[in-house]
């Protein structure tokens, strides 16, 4: 067992699958010589080569497309966005071309598109964002948001294997502040598609991802020490495919729920999740869904600002407490 | 005209039975289509119908000069390098009438389908995008060490996008396999070249990325074929990415429902004196490659394979609504 952060883990995922499968490989920016803008790719190319581990122009759209191509080829591209907020510009790619190809060619698209994701990190309106809303609209990607060190290798993993092509919002609040115990001698593959139950619980249940998880994970110690509540907190870990099955199951144990997610609120994926409770479990709960969310705005610079437009663990508290008092 | 009993030797690389196969893609092309417009006056095309008359010389002379193992992209005007690289007519029509048994079963229209191993990927409807997709394969025939080539088509029009660029500029820096063949057709839907660019040649925009580029009379099939191959052979090579402006025109609207109103009757008939088809049929026909028996024979082949595969591909039912459902991942 060694102790790794969430960025080593991470990077040690994307180096076990380039050193296990030839067709994997990876194209972003000063992702080669510079070792990547966290560092994720830090010793690839000395590694693996300027053939594999490919340096390209600021070119989102022809980064995410000439994955695509060579993903029909048979190869296993993992394409970086320098920060995730630029996939943006691969829109296009990813919603028409991408996302649509096996559905209306028969075409594969094994491809990977990962980057640093997220706010809490001071970096203001481009640099904040966790926009996986906006893709989570479109049929035919596969959507995962690791929170610990363990599913952030294990989920790579799992990425580069799927004969989908897979959005990696990895968060880079975690990159360093999370560490984890992790064996040495046994491969991590976290499946896609599987909750985790990051805390057990039979009061209320938390459904959560990403870097929210832990600020959940806060809060229920919170409820538990000073209200005495027994909380849930369920980790998605994927949001396509969602895991139905045990956001049921847990609401059917708990009967209250709060949803709890970093992106903006209108149109966030809570909304979804509160759908499919209301279709799947509405005569179990005791209280109606609740959510915390970001506001809806742009994600601003100063500290002031920017803690007050994300969700903290003292709103989740409060959210919490008016749940339980429900 | 040299006399017909003493024929120059064929240029470049083709023999006369290369040249009655360039003529049979070139006949077939404009035949199919003509069969598509009567199907689409009957209401049995479902959506628009998007002709290439006039341009399938440039279509047929660049993908013929390709080689097996080679893969090509078309866009809207290219059923002929489809059809050069082995897509059938019946699957052309079963696309247009929406079929079940068409290549996308029902979910893709008109010449939106492929065959990799064939040789051809279908397009989307966004223009550009296939340049970044194009470059990806070529960048998996260099990092596998194959001597195979990508070849993209875009128009005067696809070139004005940013996925456009991004590609070409990649492909560029990467000494990527791929030949990109500009189709300066006069027109992107009404709006001409002039609205679209201020350079003098769409060329220019290839040396502008630094990579060689051509321009040639489009409306020449073996001028095209002969500087296609040239250009695919120095890609194959190492060379990197080439491009190929061939200037032609568009003599139908953008699509069959489009009146035209932009173009006017003087620049319609000029280029009508000028088609591509025409001018082969004379070439070869003068320089002895061909008679008009051997290009009778062809043009009934293709009247009886026209035929027969309407016949079967308006037979076929439509999908059911039920199997729109499934294949979105794997």
């Amino acid at each position: 067992m060694a102790e790794v952060t969430y960025l080593e883990a991470l990077r040690q995922g994307l180096w076990e699958e380039l050193e296990r499968d030839e067709n994997v490989f990876m194209l972003g920016e000063d992702i080669g010589e510079y070792g990547g803008a966290f560092k994720v790719t830090e010793g690839f190319l000395e590694k693996f080569g300027a053939g594999r581990i490919i340096d390209t122009p600021i070119s989102e759209a022809a980064i995410v497309g000439a994955a695509a191509g060579a993903a029909h080829m048979g190869m296993r591209p993992i394409a970086e966005m320098q920060f995730i907020d630029f996939i943006s510009c691969a829109y296009d790619m990813l919603t028409n071309y991408v996302a649509t190809a096996r559905y209306r060619a028969g075409l594969a698209t094994p491809i990977v598109v990962r980057g640093p994701s997220g706010g809490y990190v001071r970096g203001g309106p481009f640099h904040s964002q966790m926009p996986e809303a906006a893709f989570f609209h479109t049929p035919g990607l596969k959507l995962v948001c690791p929170a610990t060190a363990r599913d952030a290798k294990g989920l790579i993993k799992s990425a580069v294997r799927d004969d989908d092509p897979v959005i990696y919002f990895e968060h880079k609040f975690l990159y360093r502040r999370i560490k984890e115990d992790l064996p040495d001698d046994e491969e991590i593959l976290t499946p896609i598609g599987k909750a985790r139950v990051a805390r057990e619980g039979s009061d209320l249940t938390i459904i959560t991802w990403s870097a929210m998880v832990w600020k959940c994970l806060d809060a229920a110690e919170e409820l538990a020490s000073s209200d005495g509540a027994s909380v849930e907190v369920l980790d998605l870990r994927s949001l396509i495919p969602m895991d139905d099955a045990a956001i049921l199951g847990s609401v059917r144990k708990t009967n209250r729920v709060l949803i709890v997610h970093e992106d903006t609120r209108t149109g966030g994926i809570a909304g979804e999740i509160t759908s499919r409770i209301n279709e799947g479990a509405f005569e179990w709960l005791d209280a109606p869904v609740r959510r915390v969310t970001a506001h809806d705005t742009p994600i601003p610079y100063a500290p002031t600002l920017e803690d007050y437009v994300l969700p903290g663990a003292d709103d989740v508290v409060e959210a919490a407490r008016l749940l339980l008092a429900y | 005209m040299e006399s017909a009993l003493t024929p120059a030797a064929p240029p470049a690389d083709l023999t006369q039975e290369n040249l009655l196969e360039i003529y049979y893609f070139l006949r077939l092309t404009r035949s199919l289509e003509e069969q598509l417009v009567n199907l689409y006056r009957q209401g049995k095309v479902i959506g628009g119908l998007y002709r290439s008359l006039g341009q399938e010389g440039e279509s047929v002379a660049t993908s013929y000069a390709l080689r097996p193992g080679d893969i090509l992209s078309p866009l809207i005007r290219n059923l002929g390098s489809m059809l050069v690289k082995g897509a059938q007519p019946v699957e052309v029509l079963r696309q247009y009438m929406a079929k079940t048994s068409s290549p996308t079963a029902g979910r893709e229209m008109n010449i939106h389908f492929n065959d990799l191993d064939k040789g051809f990927l279908g397009q989307i409807s966004h223009l550009g995008d296939m340049v970044p997709v194009m470059a990806g394969i070529a960048l998996t025939f260099k990092m596998r060490v194959e001597r195979r080539v990508g070849m993209v088509y875009v128009g005067d029009g696809a070139m004005s996008t940013g996925a456009f660029h991004e590609g070409v500029n990649f492909a560029a820096v990467q000494k990527l396999p791929l030949v990109v063949v500009v189709e300066n057709n006069g027109y992107a839907f009404s709006t001409p070249v002039h609205k679209q660019t201020r350079v003098a040649s769409l060329a220019d925009k290839g040396r502008s990325y630094g990579i060689a580029s051509y321009t040639v009379d489009g409306n020449d099939v073996l001028a095209v074929y002969g500087l296609a191959r040239q250009l695919i052979e120095a890609a194959r090579s190492g060379e990197g990415t080439q491009m190929l402006e061939v200037v032609t025109y568009r003599r139908k609207g953008h699509a069959e429902h489009d009146d035209q109103r932009y173009q006017s009757e003087e620049e319609l008939a000029l280029w009508e004196g000028n088609d591509p088809i025409d001018r082969y049929v004379s070439r070869i026909g003068d320089a002895g490659w061909a008679t008009p028996d051997d290009l009778e024979r062809i043009d009934s082949r293709i009247e009886r394979e026209i035929s027969e595969a309407v016949g079967t591909a308006e037979s076929d039912p439509l999908p059911e609504g039920e199997s729109a459902i499934g294949g979105v991942f794997a």
